[in-house]
């Protein structure tokens, strides 16, 4: 076979081989792409400079002059459209994080409870995801908004608790720790803490490889995580204090604040997106074969084990692909906090800096990077997980 | 669907990219037998739909008076309702023709993006609107307030100007529409509503009880709101910019709605100018002789419209103010048409 493909090589003029053909197809494509989109991009760019409009990217150093609400970072109004964008893609990246953690709760809950053999378990995850997951998400963010807001009482008539917790319409105020010198002492304890938890962990695992014997780890390993920091800093004489919210003219001042636009926001995403991991938990639970649960059981296995330790590895590969959309839609999603001005990335870079500045075509640019590259990272993250989910043939 | 909306606009900001830039204006108006005017999703008095979902404001006559110079006919407009955020995308991409939206003429908007202000219809200040019950009758007394604000507006810097001048901090809650911002105020999610001081009557007018807020008495910016058009096409900038003169000078000549079919007869030089009796004022516009006649027929003349919008006639009852005729002690001042 071989010694005929090579016979008939010559014969075939080099434009007619196939594996030329396929290469200089794609090259001619990339090619045309190129220049075409050049010659997009060029044109816009000509055209735009002739009608007087700024193009390039100097005015992400020049000064914003606005205030944002909230910044993970200092931030005041005299800084750069550059800062605002650091900002809006630090708020965004907040409000993910935290509906994505949120949202991966619930939704493995709830996937689980649809499974319940308990009737009123079983009844209420279902009328939950198909409630949630049947509203737009939009009108559910606005509707929490608004609920959360209308529910509150002023900042003078705050709910609070034990005087160091308050909450009004104005967000939620929690005390603010404030670190002194000493406190590395507690970092170095927390350091070591998680290290023999590590160590633990190995012990455990291989001391249940030789003897069978289950070891509590989960709960050890809290205790030592807890417990070992609160220690040494009892020990080191408390080197921390609390700062404490304080009505002060209008509003609480000091203190940590979560916005309600945060709450709102970060609510409606995770209870939203819950419902869709909800059923890609249950498919995949459901597409472990019965037969793996009665061999567990047979073996005397109680319940909780059996899920953790038979059906969930399992379920896994088939849960994690249909969760990452899940993800990504979440952090797309977010944007929709224009709606109830939580300042994040659409907000005030491509909201308020580009009516700022009026370059549109070079703000919306930088915005859509944004989310490509966070787009990618999540999937990244996750396929490696999977990868490593995914069963090894040896 | 803001974003949607953003989205939109950039792809139409993308699709400069393929046609060579079109500068005449008028032309394509022509074209179209339409005018595309860009107005707020609703400020009450300047661009809001009535009760039959008809636009209905000053600056929604400013769209008006310039679709009867062109056609002869109020009627021959289409209305874009478009936020702050997304106005002057709208008028660099060709979306709108005109951007009628009470836009501050500013030096950055007038040099850096591409456009041209046309004149000032209403010389406006930004002011505060506050809750009686909270007791501040001073904008010196707001240290450390929450501030509800519209986004992408010239409020939102002036606000951190005067509170730096003043050393004083503030919080920002930014909502993208006003309807949004009052909504804002009304749950007691912020203190204090910024705006300009026009928008801050018609807002008084949306809370449950009006006589519960008041505005404070400190106008803290200069705020001169005009018609907007693209830099390049200096025909249809004259023909804005001339209709908005007509209308002051109908005023001054004392030519309503009423009356405009008898001053056809009139034989004061400068009323025959202006109604084209006389003149190439219309001819030089590129437009009909009868332009302006048809402006005051269809529209009435600018003190008519500010009375029936946002004056006496109106539930705003703004006061003329600085909106008077340059000869009764304001800055409303046409030029000659001769």
């Amino acid at each position: 076979m071989k010694k005929h493909k090579k016979a008939r090589q010559p014969e075939v003029a080099f434009y007619n081989n196939p594996e030329n053909r396929a290469i200089i197809y794609q090259v001619l494509a990339l090619v045309l792409i190129f220049f075409v989109t050049y010659f997009v991009l060029n044109n816009m760019f000509i055209n735009i400079e002739k009608r007087g409009i700024n193009t390039g990217f100097d005015f992400l150093s020049s000064e914003a002059g606005f205030g944002i609400l909230q910044s993970l970072i200092a931030y005041d109004e005299s800084d750069s459209h550059g800062k605002v964008f650091i900002v809006g893609l630090l708020n965004t990246i907040l409000v993910s994080v935290i509906g994505i953690i949120f949202a991966t709760i619930i939704g493995l809950l709830v996937g689980i409870g649809r499974l319940s053999k308990n009737f009123m378990v079983a009844k209420l995850s279902m009328i939950y995801v198909e409630t949630f997951r049947n509203i737009p998400i939009l009108l559910q963010i606005l509707f929490w908004y608004n609920v959360v807001l209308a529910a509150l009482p002023s900042p003078r008539q705050s709910i609070s608790f034990f005087d160091s917790i308050f909450f009004n319409n104005r967000g939620l105020y929690i005390p603010k720790p404030i670190l002194e010198s000493g406190f590395t002492a507690v970092i170095i304890a927390f350091i070591l803490a998680i290290v023999a938890v590590i160590f633990l962990t190995k012990w455990a695992n291989k001391r249940h490889d030789e003897t069978g014997e289950e070891f509590p780890t989960f709960w050890v390993s809290l205790g030592i995580l807890i417990s070992a920091p609160i220690l040494i800093f009892f020990v080191s004489g408390t080197p921390a204090t609390l700062e404490f919210a304080e009505l002060k003219g209008f509003n609480f001042r000091g203190g940590w604040t979560l916005i309600p636009e945060l709450l709102a926001l970060a609510f409606a995403l995770s209870i939203y997106t819950a419902t869709y991991i909800a059923e890609a938990v249950r498919a995949g639970i459901e597409a472990v074969p019965k037969g793996q649960k009665e061999a567990a059981h047979a073996l005397g296995l109680k319940d909780h084990i059996i899920l953790k330790k038979v059906v969930l590895p399992q379920a896994l590969r088939v849960i994690i692909p249909p969760v990452i959309n899940q993800y990504l839609n979440l952090v797309k999603n977010s944007s929709l906090a224009t709606a109830i001005g939580y300042p994040e990335l659409v907000t005030i870079f491509s909201g308020t800096s580009l009516n700022q500045v009026g370059q549109a075509i070079e703000i919306i640019l930088m915005t859509m990077a944004v989310y490509l590259t966070l787009s990618i990272v999540i999937s990244m993250l996750m396929n490696y997980l999977n990868a490593k989910m995914q069963i090894k043939e040896r | 669907m803001k974003i949607l909306k953003t989205a939109s606009l950039s792809v139409a900001a993308l699709a400069l990219a393929t046609t060579v830039s079109t500068a005449d204006t008028l032309d394509s108006i022509k074209s179209k037998g339409m005018l595309s005017c860009g107005v707020s999703t609703g400020i009450a008095g300047f661009s809001a739909t009535d009760s039959n979902g008809k636009w209905k404001g000053l600056d929604v006559d400013m769209c008006k008076a310039v679709a009867s110079a062109v056609f002869g006919d109020a009627s021959k407009v289409k209305y874009v309702p478009l936020t702050a955020k997304e106005r002057f995308t709208a008028l660099q991409s060709g979306e709108i023709d005109l951007l009628s939206r009470s836009t501050t003429w500013t030096n950055t908007r007038d040099t850096s993006l591409g456009l041209n202000f046309a004149g000032v219809n209403y010389y406006d200040g930004q002011g505060f609107l506050i809750s009686k019950s909270i007791g501040v009758n001073s904008a010196k007394e707001l240290d450390g307030a929450t501030v509800c604000i519209q986004a992408g507006t010239t409020t939102e810097l002036n606000l951190t100007d005067y509170f730096k001048a003043n050393k004083m901090t503030y919080k920002p809650i930014t909502y993208d529409t006003s309807g949004q911002t009052i909504e804002g105020f009304k749950s007691g999610r912020c203190d204090v509503v910024t705006s300009d001081a026009s928008q801050l009557y018609g807002l008084v007018l949306k809370v449950k009880d009006p006589n519960s807020v008041k505005v404070l008495p400190e106008i803290i910016s200069k705020e001169p709101l005009g018609p907007v058009v693209r830099q390049g096409d200096d025909k249809w900038f004259n023909i804005v910019k001339w209709t908005h003169i007509a209308l002051l000078n109908a005023e001054e000549m004392g030519i309503t709605q009423a009356n405009v079919d008898s001053m056809m007869k009139s034989k004061n030089p400068g009323i025959k100018r202006l109604l084209g009796v006389s003149g190439e004022a219309g001819k030089n516009l590129g437009l009909d002789a009868k332009w302006a006649y048809n402006i005051v027929k269809n529209v009435g003349n600018y003190g008519e419209s500010f009375d029936r919008n946002v004056g006496k006639g109106s539930p705003l009852k703004i006061d003329r103010g600085l909106n008077k005729l340059w000869n009764q002690g304001g800055l409303q001042y046409g030029a000659p048409i001769r």
